[in-house]
């Protein structure tokens, strides 16, 4: 692959792909840890909605305002969703499937029903996103990278997306030690002082900010995916958190940048002539991945664990 | 025009989708109320999203072999056959590796969604596939819907009725307890199998209508709702295939009187308003009845903790308590009792004296089972009872009945 | 006239409640429509070791758990060294039911016990050699030394319950609150707990543990707290654990010949 080439077409959306799956990893260990997996799937599905209710309220396409109502969504549908778990006694899977499908269905409505022709915006973009088209036409080359000039018209969603990822990483590095207290140990936890039900809340504010950022790059089948696969193939190699944290990133960076390739050179390589669904190559690597190590990984069965566990 | 289209005027086509949205939505309401009694709502998740890469082959297939990639029994068999495929994945996470089922569902339905979409990708690329229309198998669409694929909706619907019918007993059982099922010579795989086998058929004959991400809101919301009016499994059934066929009737009218309004997220909505609804105002399980039946138990807890620690001359602390006396018209605002205070404290404390009795002797022991600290003691034992335990403790001096 | 001032003397005095590592006056908790602990006072005596006894649903590890703020109560309060909870957590360590956590959770023996270590390290400030070898000895003190690297899915019942109290040995706590901790263990294991237990009173430390065996009661505790739903009676095992007190809490459940036994292990 030569620079000229590499650099200005492949390399731009090919690390916004990888931030955008570490950044969903990262928070996706401890919601796995939580049995708590399909939160992420039912935060991104909750996006849509918050990026039509934004836009109707401001008018405009623009990234801030339609960030914020995608988070928004999102934090509002975790609440409802232990609000009537709570309040009408429902297990939390079917609480979580009542609350989603239901945001995900007024988003739609609300998208097909206002004129929308002239903006962006469509349930498609939504679930693929958009990573092949997030190109940087100034580079010429390697030397790009420190060209100051070329530089400013990196793709925004470039310097967002590393952004957001450093954000996630801090933020969880900075609640490590009441984070996994509180994910092994609730009882016990509370008795420490952890405010565990803060920390909980917490964390899946972090996963919405990360599907949030990562969703208006790369669409919401990258967001579920890399949420749960590269998490759960990375407890199959381990029995130290630690370890499956540095695993997941491993893995996710792999999806990203194989399913980018695969996408993007597959076909050409079989003799067609256009790239398939990067969005959709990068879940399907993580899958592959997962499959692998559910086969063969160290880890992969229930340690023998004695009654009681 | 709504009254037009909820009575079905709207013509040939209209009536026949509206009777196909409702046969299906009794369908997954019925359907989907056997999945949540067995808990694995969220399995439905994992089987619709696997339904699109089916739907993918099958198009490229029809194409390679000469015919029309459109043909709806091709795709749905393909639909079919690729939720089958991601069902065994899902099955294998499970029993073989330490995935819990919630991160192999989501495993599974990221992973086979995104090669669904790398298919449609391929078929965007495809001279046959430019207008394929396969996309509207994610959210669903009736416009322009052909008459055949109505009736092929409609009896789809028909016959995962009758096969629910079939099969009620045997899932009912297994639903309720798998291991008492299996003992009584029940193949509890199997019918978890059909089970999975008609959340797949109501998914397939779903996906023009509503399409494969919200199909799984008819097969949950129905049996939520239908949970909040009853305590009997067979009931949640059948109020679940009402409320599921209530909000396919008014979502497809709906969207037939107005066509921008699209038929599977109007119907879905339909679904949330009955469950809402049902939410707030069940008797028994709902929230008002919760509130006002917990305010009212609270109170009682202070009461009666007040009124023995009035009989027992202990101070009281708690705000709330001295407060629920006061009102009560049971002690001062100083904290004093009243003379109606004295009198119910003591009797109070009376009751306290016979429950002692009660839970000290062995032939009071089912009686005694019934103790909380608020339960009236009259309401478990007969007056001769009570009278035979006041004759143990002393007789009551002075103390009104 | 009723004057609330004038507490009889059925409620200890201030001063002995002050003293106690552990009071609770007017405890009510509830589940739903029924109370599970029902205006419960308890006082628990400095350097005891107090058994919470009563039958299955008496509400021994809800009275617990109300006591550590992990369920909130209805009514009532709770004081620690006369003071309220929140201020005196760092002096209380708490083993709770083994059953309570996910065993398959990706981690080893040795960062379980890091974990009582918690309070003293903060939430951002390192882990030392200091902190890995305090918590290699109470490894050692409860005998799972060897063990310290294993995955805590791979231990028998009596190991996970060793490692829980290693846990609450790390945090060097003065008020030791177990929540049945010889449920389902071997007998080795129910031997190195008490000594560990003995030895904490020994001391000067508190320890309170609800606890289902009657049999063992005399042997293992010097101060008994009877409960079903309201507490039945409080004090010196020598006088709070008699035949009628326990026939009040068990009611009819304690069958004839079991009341015949523990005659026996009561004269």
């Amino acid at each position: 692959m030569m620079g000229a080439e590499f650099v200005p077409l492949s390399l731009p959306p090919m690390l916004i792909g990888t931030f955008a799956a570490i950044a969903c990893a990262l928070p996706g260990n401890f919601l796995l840890l939580r049995r708590q997996a399909l939160i992420g799937d039912a935060i991104s599905h909750v996006v849509l909605p918050g990026i039509v209710a934004a836009f109707l309220l401001t008018g405009m396409v623009s990234t801030w305002p339609m960030m914020l109502g995608a988070m928004a969504a999102a934090v509002l549908a975790v609440l409802l969703i232990e609000t009537i778990r709570r309040l009408g006694k429902i297990e939390p899977g079917a609480a979580m499937g009542v609350i989603f499908t239901s945001m995900f269905a007024g988003g739609v409505l609300l998208l097909e029903m206002t004129d929308t022709s002239a903006v962006h915006l469509d349930v498609q973009h939504a679930l693929y996103g958009n990573l092949e088209s997030l190109i940087w036409l100034d580079a010429t080359g390697w030397s790009s990278l420190l060209d100051p000039d070329a530089l400013r018209y990196l793709p925004a969603e470039l310097p967002r997306m590393a952004i957001t990822l450093v954000v996630v990483a801090l933020f969880i590095a900075a609640i490590w030690r009441p984070l996994k207290i509180s994910t092994f140990d609730e009882g016990f936890a509370r008795t420490l002082g952890i405010p565990t039900g803060l920390i909980g809340m917490a964390l899946v504010t972090v996963a919405a900010v990360a599907a949030v950022a990562a969703f208006d790059a790369v669409g919401s089948i990258i967001v579920i995916a890399m949420f749960i696969c590269p998490p759960a193939a990375a407890r199959m190699m381990t029995n130290r958190l630690e370890r499956q944290i540095g695993w997941s990133v491993v893995f996710a960076t792999i999806s990203a940048v194989l399913g980018y390739v695969l996408a993007g050179y597959g076909p050409l390589w079989l003799g067609a002539q256009d790239a398939v669904s990067a969005a959709g190559m990068i879940a399907t690597v993580s899958g592959l991945i997962l499959g692998i190590t559910a086969l063969a990984g160290p880890c992969r069965t229930r340690s023998g664990a004695p009654e009681g566990a | 025009m709504l009254a037009d289209a909820l009575l079905l005027q709207l013509g040939y086509n209209a009536t026949l989708v509206a009777i196909g949205a409702t046969l299906l939505g009794v369908a997954a309401g019925m359907t989907g109320a056997f999945l949540y009694l067995r808990k694995r709502a969220l399995v439905s998740d994992a089987i619709s999203h696997s339904t699109l890469p089916g739907v993918g082959l099958a198009f490229i297939v029809m194409v390679a072999l000469g015919g029309d990639g459109r043909a709806l029994p091709g795709l749905l068999l393909g639909s079919a056959l690729s939720a089958w495929a991601g069902l065994l994945c899902l099955g294998w996470l499970v029993r073989r590796t330490r995935l819990a089922e919630d991160a192999a569902i989501g495993a599974v339905l990221s992973v086979f969604f995104g090669v669904g979409i790398v298919l449609l990708t391929v078929i965007q690329t495809m001279s046959a596939g430019k207008q394929a229309g396969l996309e509207n198998f994610l959210l669903g669409s009736t416009a322009g819907m052909l008459r055949t694929d109505a009736i092929v909706i409609a009896v789809g619907g028909l016959a995962i009725l009758a096969a629910i019918f079939v099969l009620r007993r045997p899932m009912l059982e297994v639903a309720f307890d798998p291991e008492y099922a299996a003992a009584r010579g029940v193949n509890v795989d199997r019918v978890d199998l059909a089970m999975m086998g008609l959340v797949m058929a109501v998914t397939v004959v779903g996906l023009k209508v509503v399409g494969l991400i919200l199909i799984v809101a008819l097969l949950i919301i129905p049996s939520v709702t239908a949970r909040f009016w009853t305590e009997r499994a067979d009931r949640v059934i059948l109020i679940g295939g009402l409320v599921g066929g209530l909000a396919g009737y008014a979502g497809a009218a709906l969207s037939a009187a107005e066509p921008k309004v699209p038929t599977g997220p109007i119907i879905v909505l339909m679904a949330f308003v009955l469950f809402l609804l049902s939410l707030m105002l069940a008797p028994g399980r709902g929230v008002l009845a919760a509130l006002i039946r917990h305010l009212r138990f609270q109170q009682r807890v202070h009461l009666r903790q007040g009124l023995l620690a009035l009989a027992q001359a202990q101070p009281i602390y708690e705000v709330r308590t001295r407060r629920l006396l006061r009102r009560a018209g049971l002690a001062r605002a100083d904290g004093v009792a009243t003379e109606a205070g004295r009198a119910r404290a003591a009797r109070a404390l009376r009751d306290e004296k016979r429950w002692e009795i009660v839970r000290t002797d062995p032939a009071h022991e089912a009686a005694a089972e019934f103790y909380d600290g608020l339960t009236d003691i009259d309401t478990v034992l007969t007056s001769d009872q009570i009278a035979e335990i006041d004759a143990r403790i002393g007789a009551p001096k002075g103390v009104p009945a | 006239m009723l004057e609330l001032a004038t507490a009889d003397g059925r409620v200890p005095a201030d001063d002995a409640r002050k003293d106690s590592p552990l009071a609770v006056r007017g405890l009510t908790v509830s589940y739903g429509e029924k109370p599970a602990v029902f205006s419960v006072d308890m006082t628990v005596p400095k350097g005891s070791m107090t058994a919470i006894i009563g039958p299955n649903g008496a509400g021994k590890s809800t009275m617990l758990k109300a006591v550590l703020g992990i369920v909130k109560p209805l009514s009532g309060q709770v004081e620690v060294f006369g003071c309220p909870l929140a201020d005196q957590r760092a002096r209380i360590a708490y083993v709770p039911q083994r059953a309570s956590v996910d065993w398959d959770f990706p981690t080893r023996v040795i960062d379980v016990v890091l974990m009582g270590l918690y309070r003293e390290v903060g939430l951002l400030g390192r882990l030392r050699g200091a902190h890995v070898d305090r918590a290699r000895s109470c490894l050692d003190r409860v005998g799972m030394a060897a063990f310290a690297d294993r995955q805590i899915g791979q231990l028998s019942g009596g190991q996970q319950q060793r490692v829980f109290l290693a846990r609450a040995l790390a945090q060097d706590a003065d008020l030791y609150l177990l929540d049945e901790p010889f449920a389902g263990v071997d007998a080795a294991t129910e031997k190195a707990i008490i000594a560990v237990l003995k030895s904490l009173k020994s001391e000067g430390k508190t320890v309170v543990a609800v606890h289902h065996d009657l049999a063992t009661v005399r042997d293992y505790f010097d101060h008994v707290f009877l409960i079903n739903v309201r507490r039945i009676a409080e004090g010196p095992v020598d006088e709070a654990f008699t035949a009628e007190t326990l026939q009040e809490a068990y009611g009819g459940r304690l069958a004839s010949t079991q009341v015949d036994q523990l005659s026996a292990v009561l004269a």
